[in-house]
């Protein structure tokens, strides 16, 4: 039964052919959740949310940032601080108050995944790494439970629904392995644009709510989005399940349980948290601190500051007089810094953002036979912005 | 005789191609014999991919191929169909066919 004035809320989508009352009384009565409540996750809620859905798990355990706000659009300045399932809830609240939330601050891991994802009917991944998305997967496979799945990144995006139906593939059918890490990368580190992540959040959100209304024709596929591309979307025909698949196929070696395994060494470890390792001291005498190279650009007279970031980043905010030479540019030709041989004496320093990039290039240079002091900026650009120079931004 | 292929490389592996995602490339239609047992051959799949690897591929093969085939982690799709149901590396190249290798993007 709908509440009176539901009638009225979604009228518009009521009078809908093959929709119709049956399909507002099964959104009332699902449940879904959404694992993630960032990029992908907020615009999935939020139209989950004004959908009608009846109740909404969140699973998030970060806090909103400033830096989020660009593209999770369910979270507010006010709210800077707060856990994101929280205040994703709260929106939700504000939207549609009849929908019930659980936020579930906490991370999704091998130990619980299965305990948590078990109460609801559809599984949204709406998360941002390898280890999560392969655990939520063989999670769905073994609750059999439909999982649709959401990434994004620069100006792309990707959509499936896996583990559909009785035939339809898991994740691990399509992609076995995890792509090499040299090849991926997170959206702090290659960005993302908000509205790429909101059209692929949207498209989980009507996934989500065609198959629990009966209108998904059932048949995999996989849709890729690429906003600069033309035509911007392709949509896959798909193989079915994957006989041999570790998670869902009936031959071969099985997974085993899912609380034992570990997926961040399957993904190859740990990724690498590169602030701090831009912060390590590396070779004594190697590095030089922001106060430091603060000291030595008032004192000294013979310096130059090579800036090794890529161009559009340079174009963001960098320091007065440094040279642009991208790390990759520098990598392929060191001659391009070396060969303008500077007058004697003169101290070479490297700066980037995070201070990683330059201890490579710094290497670089010295096989290159560059003699003299060849430093770095100890925490890139980032430090000079905190220790230094409090007006500089930082990204 | 050669066909014309269109290469479109998406989730990251465009890196490896120096960072372009769209290419049109000329392929023989036909594999030379090796040996004399051998006869010519139509190009497939198989023989495109290693193509790709000694005239386009840029950088770090071993993100690309694995054991004489796309690594696992890539997926490969035949005018928009998954390449397993194309026959795999089987599949015979016609001219305008368009292959798209992408790898998963796990962003959000």
């Amino acid at each position: 039964m709908l509440s009176l004035d539901d009638y009225q809320r979604y009228g518009r989508q009521l009078i809908l052919d093959r929709f119709g009352l049956p399909g507002q009384l099964k959104l009332q009565t699902a449940s879904v959740v959404v694992v993630g409540a960032g990029g992908l996750g907020c615009p999935a809620i939020q139209y989950l949310a004004a959908a009608g859905i009846g109740r909404i798990g969140v699973i998030d355990h970060d806090v909103v940032e400033l830096s989020n706000l660009q593209r999770q659009v369910l979270h507010t300045a006010d709210r800077i601080g707060t856990p994101k399932a929280v205040s994703a809830a709260k929106a939700v609240e504000v939207i549609n108050p009849r929908v019930r939330v659980d936020a579930i601050v906490e991370p999704l891991e091998p130990r619980n995944a299965l305990a948590l994802l078990e109460p609801y009917d559809i599984i949204l991944d709406c998360t941002d790494n390898a280890p999560t998305r392969y655990l939520i997967s063989d999670t769905a496979v073994s609750l059999n439970k439909p999982l649709v799945s959401g990434a994004a990144q620069k100006f792309d995006g990707q959509l499936c629904v896996y583990n559909l139906g009785p035939d339809g593939p898991c994740y691990r059918c399509l992609f076995p392995r995890p792509p090499a890490p040299e090849v991926s990368g997170s959206c702090e580190e290659v960005g993302v644009l908000g509205v790429v992540t909101g059209i692929i959040g949207n498209l989980q959100a009507l996934e989500t709510i065609k198959i629990l209304t009966g209108l998904h024709d059932g048949k995999p596929t996989l849709l890729i989005f690429s906003a600069l591309s033309s035509p911007q979307f392709r949509n896959i025909k798909l193989r079915s399940r994957r006989a041999t698949c570790p998670a869902c196929g009936n031959e071969g070696e099985k997974i085993g349980s899912i609380s034992e395994l570990d997926y961040v060494a399957f993904c190859g470890g740990q990724r690498p948290d590169w602030v701090s390792k831009g912060m390590e001291m590396g070779t004594p005498g190697g590095r030089i601190h922001a106060q430091d190279l603060d000291e030595s650009l008032k004192s000294e007279t013979r310096v130059r500051i090579i800036d090794v970031r890529p161009p559009v980043e340079f174009g963001i905010c960098h320091l007065p007089n440094s040279i642009n030479v991208p790390l990759a540019e520098l990598v392929a030709d060191p001659a391009k810094v070396t060969r303008d041989e500077p007058p004697e004496e003169t101290a070479t320093y490297v700066v980037c953002r995070l201070g990683n990039d330059s201890q490579l290039a710094v290497d670089v240079l010295r096989n290159a036979g560059m003699a003299g002091i060849v430093k770095d900026l100890v925490g890139g650009l980032r430090a000079w912005a905190k220790d230094v120079d409090r007006d500089f931004p930082v990204y | 005789m050669s066909l014309t292929i269109k290469i479109e490389f998406g989730g990251g592996l465009e890196l490896l191609f120096s960072n372009q995602k769209s290419h049109k490339i000329e392929v023989p239609s036909k594999i030379p014999a090796r040996e004399r047992s051998e006869s010519e051959r139509a190009v497939d799949l198989q023989y495109l991919i290693f193509w790709l690897r000694d005239n386009l591929l840029k950088e770090r093969v071993e993100l690309f191929i694995e054991n004489g085939t796309v690594r696992p982690g890539i997926l490969v799709l035949v005018n928009d169909t998954d390449w397993e149901l194309e026959g795999e590396g089987e599949y015979q190249l016609k001219d305008g066919d368009e292959i798209v290798f992408i790898s998963t993007l796990h962003g959000g």
